[in-house]
């Protein structure tokens, strides 16, 4: 069989850490093949390598057959490989057809010959199936029709090998299913994909083979009709995974958190949470499934005082929080563990010790007359960092300098600490690797069994399914259902949250 | 953390090492001795009782323009405005000096305070159109420098004098100058604004680094989004930064108004001392301890330069030169932290 | 005194006015489509005024009517070399661009007036002897009304300036070198993964921006102040920034802002002899420009969004 990528025994280091330790991947002609791995295992940097951005320490690679030195982006473009990254690289103000040719403009009279362009373009994407419009601004363009004019792109420079950077991360199900639609319409084609993911899922339907990569180590390379997700997770991680959490079973009490018809919306007067109505009750996790952008970031910022909601009523305890100011309602009872931890949860800049008084540094025993008492601060800063297990040189040390997962212990210890009737987690483990997740649900669920009221917000199925003691699918803004873990599949949640199928909302609260 | 505390200490060092060799190198090229260049300047500046106090009284407002953009940086903005602030400080303080009337220890304190006002209201302006509409303040602020220089202009010949180019003099009880200063100097023109800029450069510090109130403003200064997280309010720290760094510059000038000159003239440019603060500021890595230190330097080379021309035949503007070359190396300090993790390579 | 006459002193007096500011907006547009904040526009205009006095005065006799204008080509010249001191502090060595661009500032008036002190033994150049020569467009000053308005009596430089608004817009929206640049300014991580050169792209820019400064600057000099002081240019260049501002990045909007910029210069100078101009202080019209471009960056009048990348240094392999 013809290889037309061969990347033997990479190696590329960064400082004192060995990013990847001889990483072998070889691409066979008109195949798509996997490269998995966990976040941080080396499969972008691997990548990088392969498209021209860092320049291995050691190895070979070849191309069809040719050894070749990938020196920049343009070489690997010349060499036919094109990349789709994850995080698109798309000028927003541009049109799409100012997106493609950029960098390779098709010229008359030294003017760019926007005509012409636009037509190709348009072939490009009826050759493929990529439905675009050549002449739309990308920032009026849906994610999906972004992803195809990033795929067209590399198509435009006649790219025959195509790497797929987590791309299925920003899509709906049913732009998932097109996409899977195009990378078949690809190889059919003749093209060769590389799709880089950690979805086991993705991989049993559309690879053909898949390489697995752990902590920068090559681990192997396999046939995907000889192995099964579960063989895959062991390899990825390295030992047994239990896809299951330990938990017991679930005791809620009373109401902590009531939401009735609140509406919020957004700040081109779009209504993004649309009359929903949800009930969380000490000793439960109520997990919110949904594809992103169905309201869910919009309702926890309503929740916590961030943004004003048009109308409706949201009651801690029984009492009114609806549009306080943030503080009022941390003050109320509320904790909250932010989506992006380093936009919303951290002052990157201040020590680890001064961020664990985030929100209450104006409070005695951290501060009397206004004036900050430094000691009582650090002495609650060790506290929390020896309780949650922060792995950090010390309290002084600046928050920018841990790792990500040791970011968001601290977050949670931070929140926890102040005793919250309420905890807010919104996608708590986005980016961290399975010990840090392990720990992180651990902790939710002993919030739970103290008699805490936990809201989870999340992308990952597999998270909602396996730490929510109840399960509200968010769709449009509504709440569209409640369903229990146990009886429910990833199928129906699947529907439910593409909106396809409904049921009566409330039916166990 | 030992390391990185060096290096801190060791960039504004080398770069008013790299920035002094620079200026010998000019001076070298256009045929002037730069030993006897920096002789002079050192002469002039602590050559004797008369030039240690001017270069005592030339720091002062460095000081406070230091701290004015220093407090700006350390609270996430960036504060090209000191010059406008501080020349409607300064406008303020001779304004309340030259029209009333009353006791010393009620008029100086009522005049200086009417600078802080001053300048915390020109700063407000820009602190409340990044709050609110989100502009940018660098922007802003160099478009109130020049309103604040033609507004103060038509002010000074039309109110403060009869279409002349200069006020009256200030009231003796509003006067910073002090005979005690000028007879242990050889008679400088040094008053007492140098103990209000050290107290300032105090207040400054235990504001930032004590208070809950110092918390919020640099909380919010790295990371509005944390902040407005955690329960702060954004907005109204954003504004207040602005002006309490506006309050510094308009000290400045009352330090000119009420100190130095003892009087505001119309002005066909700026003074000049709000832009080079930028560089004290810089230099003193935005810290109060560092701007006192920083801003010695700058009144330094400022008065000594002053002594050049006569001693050494050189250009004053030479020192203008040789800060703007400091500046340039501060602010690359990526290329002197570079070029130290080498020379630690090397020495491993 | 009738409304024709008026505008017969205001209008070619505005545009007397505009021309060393549309230079220098026009190499700000470029600087800034890039990703690089140019506060340092007034250093380099002062560069280029410096320059151009100085070579006058010098060569004044062996190039006779030529010499203005090799003054001009020699002050872009060194303009654009000197831009080079901001293009390698805020491109190469991610200096902070605002303090760069205050470091030029500091740079270009002390050593030039250095060097005049060095060279005339005072702290002002003599005058110039040779100008340029004002002229009549052919055709077009012909034109009733507007012709003698417009096209009459001006001087090449603030035709060319014009002229060249139009071409600066041709080159940033029709070409792929005013594509590449823009892409460099809004999203650089997007042009180095297409293979453009952001860091050579921003050089180029900045470059750019110092020749048209330096430009801007001799054109000042040569036609308005005729000598270099330290008061030569006096906020000339940050005139032309908040032209660049006001005109939202945009060619024609800055040459239209700079021209509006240069008839409230010119109201504020020969207002005087103007009967109902004569009551308005002049400090408003002096502060006008400034106020002016406030508004504009509140939205008052229309909002602008900077170029997204602007004042970011661009970090190869950084996410």
């Amino acid at each position: 069989m013809e290889y037309v990528i061969e990347m033997l025994n990479i190696r590329k280091v960064f400082g004192n850490f060995v990013a990847n330790d001889n990483i072998t991947l070889q691409l066979k002609k008109g195949e798509i093949h996997a490269l998995l791995g966990e976040n941080g295992a080396g499969k972008s940097t691997l990548m990088n390598v392969l498209f021209g951005l860092y320049q291995p320490d050691g190895g070979e690679i070849r191309v069809k057959g040719q050894t070749v030195k990938i020196s920049n982006p343009n070489v690997a473009n010349d060499l036919g490989i094109g990349m789709v990254h994850q995080h698109f690289m798309l000028v927003d103000t541009f049109t799409v057809t100012e997106n493609i040719i950029l960098g390779s403009e098709p010229t008359k009279g030294g003017k760019i010959d926007i005509k012409r362009a636009e037509q190709e373009v348009r072939e490009l994407s009826e050759r493929y199936g990529l439905a675009v419009d050549p002449t739309a601004k990308i920032a009026d363009i849906s994610v999906g029709m972004q992803q195809r004019v990033e795929i067209l792109k590399t198509l435009y420079r006649g790219a025959d090998i195509l790497i797929f950077d987590e791309p299925t991360a920003v899509l709906t199900p049913q732009e998932i299913q097109e996409l899977i639609q195009i990378m078949k319409a690809l190889v059919r084609e003749g093209k060769s994909i590389i799709l880089i993911t950690h979805k086991l899922k993705e991989i049993m339907e559309v690879c053909d083979r898949v390489t697995v990569i752990r902590r920068g180590k090559g681990i192997g390379t396999l046939n995907v009709a000889d192995t099964n997700p579960n063989e895959l997770a062991a390899l990825m991680v390295g030992r047994e995974v239990h896809f299951k959490t330990d938990k017991k079973e679930a005791n809620p009490g009373k109401e902590v958190l009531e939401i009735k018809d609140l509406v919020v919306k957004d700040a081109r007067g779009v209504t993004v949470v649309d009359h929903l109505n949800l009930t969380v009750r000490a000793g439960e996790i109520v997990g919110i499934a949904g594809v992103d952008g169905n309201g869910q970031s919009e309702l926890i910022e309503a929740i916590t005082g961030l943004i004003k909601a048009e109308s409706g009523s949201i009651k801690l305890n029984g009492k009114e929080i609806l549009n306080l100011s943030p503080r009022k309602i941390t003050e109320a009872g509320v904790g909250h563990i932010p989506q992006d931890r380093h936009k919303h949860g951290l002052v990157l800049d201040f020590p680890i010790g001064e961020n664990m008084v985030l929100q209450t540094y104006y409070k005695e025993p951290y501060s009397k007359n206004g004036v900050l008492n430094f000691k009582n601060i650090y002495d609650k800063a060790r506290q929390l960092i020896k309780e949650f297990d922060v792995r950090t040189p010390d309290e002084y040390t600046k928050a920018r300098a841990l790792s990500g997962g040791n970011q968001q212990k601290a977050i949670i210890g931070r929140e926890v600490d102040r005793n919250p009737e309420l905890l807010i987690a919104a996608q708590p483990t986005r980016g961290l690797d399975v010990g840090a997740i392990e720990f992180i649900h651990k902790r939710l669920i002993e919030q739970r069994d103290q008699g805490k009221a936990v809201l989870l917000v999340s992308f990952e199925l597999d998270e909602i399914m396996n730490v929510s003691d109840r399960i509200a699918v968010i769709y449009e803004g509504k709440i569209v259902a409640i369903v229990d873990p146990k009886e429910t599949t990833e199928q129906e949640l699947g529907l439910l949250m593409a909106g396809s199928k409904r049921k009566e909302a409330g039916v166990s609260s | 953390m030992n390391s990185g505390r060096l290096t801190n200490f060791l960039i504004p060092l080398l770069a008013v090492l790299l920035g002094m060799i620079a200026g010998s190198i000019v001076m070298v090229v256009s045929g002037y001795d730069p030993i006897a260049g920096y002789s002079a300047l050192l002469y002039g500046a602590f050559g004797d009782s008369y030039y240690i106090g001017e270069t005592i009284r030339q720091m002062t407002p460095y000081i406070l323009s230091g701290l004015a953009v220093a407090f700006a940086f350390r609270t996430g903005l960036f504060n090209i405005g000191v010059e406008g602030q501080l020349i409607v400080g300064w406008l303020a303080a001779v304004w309340v000096g030259v029209a009333f009337e009353l006791p010393k220890f009620i008029h100086l304190p009522l005049a200086i305070l009417a600078a802080a006002l001053a300048g915390a209201l020109w700063a407000l302006i820009p602190g409340f159109l990044k709050a609110r509409f989100k502009v940018h303040e660098v922007i802003v602020t160099i478009m109130m420098n020049y309103i604040a220089l033609h507004v103060t202009n038509a002010i000074i010949r039309s109110v403060l004098s009869d279409k002349g180019y200069k006020s009256e003099e200030i009231h003796e009880s509003a006067s910073l100058r002090s005979e005690f200063l000028q007879s242990i100097t050889d008679y400088s023109t040094l008053h007492y604004g140098i103990v209000i800029a050290l107290i300032a450069a105090v207040i400054m510090w235990f504001l930032l680094e004590k208070t809950t109130k110092g918390y919020e403003l640099r909380a919010v200064g790295f990371n509005q989004h944390a902040s407005h997280y955690a329960g702060m309010n954004v907005s109204n720290n954003i504004v207040l930064a602005m002006v309490i760094s506006g309050a510094f510059a308009g000290v400045a000038g009352a330090m000119e108004g009420l100190g130095t000159f003892a009087n505001i003239s119309v002005k066909a440019g700026f003074t000049g001392v709000g832009f080079d603060g930028i560089a004290v500021a810089l230099l003193g890595g935005n810290n109060a301890f560092g701007i006192i230190l920083s801003a010695l330097l700058f009144g330094a080379l400022k008065v000594g330069a002053l002594e050049m021309p006569s001693s050494a035949g050189v250009p004053t503007e030479l020192v203008d030169i040789v800060i703007a070359l400091i500046i340039f190396f501060v602010a690359s300090s990526y290329l002197i932290r570079l070029l130290l993790t080498r020379v630690k390579k090397e020495g491993k | 005194m009738g409304v024709f006459e008026i505008l017969q002193i205001i209008i070619p007096s505005a545009i007397f006015f505009a021309a060393p500011l549309i230079f220098t907006a026009l190499g700000g547009v470029f600087s800034e489509r890039s990703g690089v904040v140019n506060i340092g526009l007034e250093g380099l205009m002062v560069i280029g005024a410096f320059t151009g006095v100085v070579f006058n005065l010098t060569f004044a006799e062996q190039f006779g009517e030529l010499t203005p204008w090799l003054a001009l080509l020699v002050a872009m010249i060194v303009g654009a070399v000197f831009s080079l001191l901001h293009a390698v502090a805020s491109i190469s060595f991610r200096a902070d661009q605002v303090v760069s661009g205050v470091a030029i500032n500091f740079l270009a008036i002390g050593l030039s007036l250095f060097l005049v002190k060095k060279i005339y033994g005072k702290g002002q150049t003599d005058q110039i002897q040779v100008g340029f020569d004002k002229i009549d467009i052919p055709v077009l000053s012909d034109i009733p009304i507007i012709g003698p308005l417009l096209f009459e009596n001006g001087y090449v430089p603030s035709y060319i300036a014009i002229a060249l608004a139009f071409v600066v817009w041709y080159v940033i929206f029709k070409t792929p070198f005013g594509l590449r640049l823009r892409s460099v300014g809004e999203h650089p991580m997007a042009a180095d993964t297409m293979g453009i050169n952001v860091a050579r792209m921003r050089y180029i820019a900045v470059m750019l921006s110092g020749a048209l400064a330096g430009i801007g600057g001799a054109v000042y000099a040569t036609i308005i102040s005729r000598d270099f002081s330290h008061a030569t240019i006096s906020g000339h260049g940050f005139m032309a920034l908040a032209a660049m501002i006001f005109g939202k990045w945009h060619p024609l909007g800055a040459m239209g802002a700079a021209l509006f910029f240069g008839f409230a210069q010119s109201l504020s100078i020969v207002g005087q002899t103007i009967p109902f101009l004569k009551e308005v202080p002049t400090v408003y019209l002096l502060i006008a420009p400034y106020v002016l471009t406030i508004l504009a960056l509140t939205g008052f009048i229309g909002r602008a969004d900077a170029p997204k990348a602007l004042g970011t240094p661009y970090i190869k392999g950084k996410r």
